[in-house]
This record gives structure tokens, sequence and C-alpha cells, in this order.
């Protein structure tokens, strides 16, 4: 069971956080929740069978993408692993283009090529979307590799999950980032199982994930309660800072939870025993209640004064509207035909330069 | 012409492109301070310094994957694999990231990198570092791959290698790299040659030899021996490039010899050449007077015992044996 803690400190009082003004706090509050409507959209298309394959779904964690990303300027960059719709929709990629990604539509953001796990909007500086654990983690580094070699102020925001600590390619990752002060920021988002495996029986560690860092000579610190986007903001923005600053490293820890399963095929996250499953109800029940981004956030702008339970069931209402719009959108678009299988594979072909048409490429008949 | 050594064509290449292009660098295990393991990028660190040929630590996994994380920024490295055995513990990086982020991006994203260093056997370093990896690199479709034979086709291949916008995986050889050969020379102007354009090295009536990195050599061996004392003729083609592939220049030998012996140091099963075999009986069923033969690695891993790891190897007696049972 993952360790989110009420936060000690008030966060909304801290130079990064008051400097927010009201809209921008309502526009934070709307993106958790268009992130939210959107993936419960999406189950729902799922279980009507509109997509294939898997679905991990970031429900639980909206504080997480949405604080971080918050903090981007124009060269600071985003990788993530396979639970990326909601940071692909926090850069500020379009419902439509996400859905119909899911529904394996030619309009998706990848043609429908890549699917739920693989979402890329370079324009936003949004890398992916990557399906193997921890692979993402040496292409987070080569962003920030890229921008130190071009000279640039900038940082790479590589997110990955508490099981993704484990591979090896990680490791290698921190070693030189480590080695070489390259400015990529490693969120671990804990949200307490790799897949149906507890942290505790996954993780060898001291006090925490993110204290492998000092192994490595890089500056770690955690967010006890990644519920509270003001608390992400606070501890992302120093690690913004040192790497904008200083081009050195940071891991981050950022406990947070996930509602539903590791993936919605996952049949055993949800039981009243953990005789049955790897978690029970009460356990998720608890995190609801207690740890809920949008509520907590929700919460916190009433009291300042800053929205009203109206104006929330508004920005709410919209984020439904918005969702159905894009599942119309998915349903009436059209799948990739055949001949889409061969494109997008090498691009001197696709470009059809001397190089793409010199020799065979494809060994079909 | 002048001669250099295939060692010194690749150097030569590297020194131009990385004038040429301020995005090109190198990286790998001791490329930089140490001139390279095979002393393939000697002298470029003391030219270009520490931005352009960069040391990494013993992490395949880590400096490819973050070679091809800069390279979607549009950076275009170079990285050396020591030996291209080590592919095994650098694969994910290869295979999901440089090889299918542009696919599964639906475009959006390139992957300019290229990948290189010695795959070969014959030297007697036993089998985890005698791989042969271009049948399973040729596998990966939005991979390319390059195997050059010559120094001459050593520096053209890797210039174009390094400019293309796709992951080009360049294999060279160790048996090689001291081998000279005529290499234009650099004031004669910019040399290149591109990928999927096979080489007819040797040109012959009567059986047709095909091949590609060091077996061309084996090739070429045999088809003198062939010529001189059994009066055979035979076209040698060099592939050169793996993927893309020039199947036109395949079929034009086949047609016109109609026996064919492919002689390829992959491992039999699902090397190159069984591609290529595939290939001919596909298209080329009708000029066929001969069973496609193949001379290929012996199939089991690589012995380390030197006088029999030359025998595990395509030799020009085995490729004589082979056009021999043919004609």
């Amino acid at each position: 069971m993952p360790v989110l803690a009420e936060s000690t400190t008030d966060f909304s009082k801290t130079e990064i956080n008051a400097a927010l003004t009201a809209e921008q706090k309502r526009h934070l509050l709307r993106d958790m929740i268009r992130i939210r409507e959107f993936e419960t959209g999406a189950f729902e298309q799922y279980q009507k069978k509109k997509m294939g394959g898997f679905l991990h779904l970031y429900i639980g964690q909206e504080a997480v993408a949405v604080g971080s990303v918050s903090l981007m300027g124009d060269n600071d960059h985003v990788i993530t692993a396979y639970r990326d719709h909601g940071h692909a929709l926090a850069v500020g990629m379009g419902m439509d283009e996400c859905m119909a990604e899911l529904f394996g539509k030619r309009t998706g953001c990848s043609k429908g090529k890549g699917g739920s796990m693989h979402f890329f909007a370079p324009d936003k500086n949004y890398w992916g979307g990557h399906g193997i654990v921890g692979g993402q983690t040496p292409l987070g580094l080569g962003l920030a590799f890229g921008l130190k070699y071009k000279g640039l102020k900038g940082c790479s925001m590589c997110f990955l999950g508490d099981g993704a600590v484990n591979q090896g390619a990680y490791h290698e990752s921190l070693n030189l980032a480590g080695l070489w002060d390259l400015p990529v920021i490693y969120v671990i988002e804990n949200n307490g199982y790799s897949m149906g495996t507890s942290q505790k029986r996954s993780s060898a560690f001291n006090t925490c994930l993110a204290e492998r860092a000092a192994g490595y000579g890089i500056i770690w610190d955690v967010v006890r309660n990644g519920s509270d986007l003001y608390e992400v903001r606070e501890v992302v923005g120093r690690a913004v800072e040192r790497a904008h600053a200083e081009s050195r490293p940071t891991v981050l820890e950022i406990s947070t939870y996930r509602y539903e399963g590791h993936s919605v095929a996952d049949a055993k996250h949800n039981k009243q025993t953990l005789q049955e499953g790897y978690r029970t109800k009460d356990e998720i029940e608890h995190y609801r209640k207690n740890f809920d981004p949008i509520g907590n956030f929700s919460e916190k702008l009433i009291q300042e004064g800053v929205t009203t339970e109206e104006e929330i069931k508004e920005i709410r209402k919209a984020a439904v509207a918005e969702t159905r719009a894009s599942v119309t959108f998915a349903d009436q678009s059209a799948f990739p035909t055949a001949e889409d299988l061969l494109t997008d594979v090498y691009s001197e072909v696709d470009h059809n330069t001397l190089a793409g048409r010199t020799g065979r490429h494809f060994f079909n008949d | 012409m002048r001669t250099i050594t295939y060692r010194q064509a690749l150097n030569e290449a590297f020194d131009e492109e990385i004038q040429r292009d301020p995005n090109v660098f190198l990286i790998g295990e001791e490329v930089a301070e140490y001139d390279g393991a095979y002393k393939v990028t000697q002298g470029l660190w003391k030219k270009h310094g520490d931005k352009r040929v960069v040391d990494s630590p013993i992490s395949e996994s880590g400096f490819i994957g973050m070679a091809v994380g800069a390279s979607m920024l549009g950076l275009r490295p170079v990285c050396e694999l020591m030996f291209w055995s080590f592919y095994t513990v650098a694969w994910d990086q290869i295979a999901n990231n440089a090889g299918m982020v542009r696919y599964m991006s639906g475009g959006l994203i390139n992957c300019p990198i290229v990948i290189r260093g010695p795959a070969n056997g014959g030297t007697n370093v036993g089998a985890t570092h005698s791989h042969t990896p271009e049948n399973i690199m040729a596998t990966i479709p939005g991979l390319k791959v390059v195997c050059p034979a010559t120094a001459r086709d050593a520096k053209g291949l890797m210039k174009t290698a390094i400019r293309d916008n796709d992951p080009v995986m360049f294999m060279e050889n160790t048996m090689l790299y001291g081998l000279e050969g005529e290499v234009p020379d650099p004031a004669d102007g910019d040399f290149t040659i591109p990928l999927g354009v096979a080489d007819l090295k040797r040109e012959g009536g009567d059986v047709s030899l095909i091949a590609h990195g060091r077996s061309v050599l084996i090739a070429l061996e045999a088809a003198e021996i062939l010529s001189a004392e059994h009066g055979i003729e035979c076209d040698v083609l060099d592939l050169r490039s793996i993927r893309p592939l020039d199947e036109e220049a395949i079929l034009e030998t086949v047609a016109k010899t109609s026996r064919v012996v492919l002689v390829d140091e992959n491992k039999p099963f699902c090397g190159v050449s069984a591609q290529i075999a595939a290939l001919i009986q596909e298209k080329a069923f009708d000029d066929l007077d001969a069973p496609v033969q193949r001379v290929c690695s012996i199939d089991a891993p690589a012995i380390y015992s030197p006088p029999v790891e030359k025998e595990q190897l395509p030799t020009a007696r085995r490729v004589i044996d082979k056009v021999l049972s043919i004609i």
C-alpha cells in the first residue's frame, strides 16, 4: 500500500504557486477534470468493445501530470511510459485525436498505428507514450542530452512507474545523467503497485525508491501527497529550476494512487479481501475519499474563492460533452487501410527521396 | 588512385561528416581518448573535442537509447558498438525505440541514427564476441542494414548512412580494418555511395556468387581459383546493403548465369542468404538450371579453437565445392 500523507505544509503559499492567477488555477483544475472524464469515457467505450488491446487508466494520478506539465517552458520536454493519456491531454493534445487513436482510426494522433500506449505530439514537446517498462528512460536522457548539445536552457521530464525503477536501462540512464550533468528529471509516479505486485514485494530500498539516486550523485526529493497539485508543482518546480540553472538531473518520487487496475484487463485489483486480489476495495475507497486530486484541488480553490461548486459542475459538464464529442469523432472516423501499413516505416520512402527510391525496402509479394 | 585502409576510410568519413554537419557526433566506448578499441576513430577526439567525440561508459542500452532520444530532437549520433555482438544488451533500444518510434508515432518522429562496429567471426574471441546480426537487424522493418566489404564502399556508404534520415545499422569487420583499397581523394569532391545498390565485383558468365561483407572476399578468392583451375567464370555480386536490397542486380546476375551460390557468414537458419534464396526461387525460378546453393557459417555457436574457427566460417574451398556440385 502506498504511503500518501496529508501535507503538513500549505504549498499554496509557496512562491511558485502564489504566482498563479485565478484563471491559471481554474485551468489546472479543468485539465485534471478533462483527463478524468476522457478516461472514464474511454473505459466505457472499451467495455463496448470499441477498442482492442490494453487500456491503462491514469484515474487518481491526474495531479502528477497536470502539475508537472504546468511548469513547462518552450524548451522543456515530456516523455512517459504506457499510462500516457494524462500527460498527452496535459500537454495540450486534443481529445479527438486521442480517442480516435484508441479506436484505431486514421484520425488518431498516431494514425491508428500506435494505440493506447503510444501517443505522441512532438510539436508539443511530447515524445510518447512507450510500451516497454523503463524503455523510455534512456530516451528521456537523450532529450536532455540534445538540449545540452544544442545549448538550449531546458529540461526533459521523464515519467516512469515504481515498477520501472528495477529495470537496467533506468540505472544506466541514472549513471549517465549523473556523470554528464544532463538536465533530466526522472519522475517516479509511485502508485504502490508494479502491475499486481506491491512495492514491498518488488523493490529493495531503504527509505524510498528515489533515494537510489544518491548512489549516482543525483539530487532526489519526494512528494508525499501526489494528490496535492500544489505540492507536485513546488517539488517538480525546484527540479526544473535546477535543470535550467545548473543543467543537473533530479530524481523525484511522487506518491500517488490509481483507482483502476493496472490495465482494464486487470480482474484482480478490486476484491473484498487480499486473499482474492492484490488490494482491497477498502484500500481503494480510502484513497478515493482522502486523496482524490480533483476533490482535493476543488476544495482548495473553493476555499480560496477562486471558483465555486457551480463553476466546477460546469467544467465537468463541458469535459463530459467534449469526451462525448470525441467518441462521436472517433466513431465516425475511418480506419487506416491495408496500404497504410507500409507508410511511416522509413522516412526516406515516405518522402520519396532518391534514397527512398533506391533498392527494395519491403519484402512482401 | 590512392589506397588507404578500410579503417582509414571510415575515419575519413567521420571526419568529413563531423565537419559538414554540426549535429553529427560520435559516441561509444573508448572512441575518444583511447582512439577507438580498433582505432577506427583515431585522432578524431583530438581534432574535434569532447562535444563531437564522446566516450561512453560500458552501458550500451543507456548510451544507445540516449542517442535515439537525441536523434528525435534532430541530432545525428553515430554510435559505436565495440562489437556488434553487444547489440543483445541494447536490443530493446534498437528494435523498439530506434526501429519503431517513427511507425508508432504515425510518422511524426524520425530517428536519424547510425549504429556501427565490427560484426564478424574469425578472430578467436569465442561465441559471445563473434555474432553477425545483420539478418536479425534486417528483420525489423524500420531499420536499414549495411555491410561494406572494401575501403571504398566503407567510406561511401558510411557518409550516406550518416545523412540518411532513418536508423542505419552499419556492420564492419575487424578482419577488414587493415586491408587497403582504392578510395577517391577528398580533394576530388564529396564521395558517397547510395544504400540499396549492389556492386558487381567480378564478371563471369558461368555461376553467380552473391555475398556481403567479408564473404565477398571469400567469393572473389574462390572465383580466382575456379577460373584458373577449372575454367569456370563467376559473377561476384556484393550486396553491400542488406536493407534496402538491390533486387534488380540479384535477378540480373541470376538471369545471366542460371546458377547461384550464396556466400554468407550468417548461420544458415534465417540467415541473409535464406532470404535471398527465397527471393530468387520466387522471382527467377525459370532462369535457374540448378538449385540455389549456400555456403554459410557452420550451424553452431562460434568456436574458439583457432584452426577450427577458420573452418566454421565460409571458406573458398567450400565455395568451390558447391560451385562444382552444380556445374
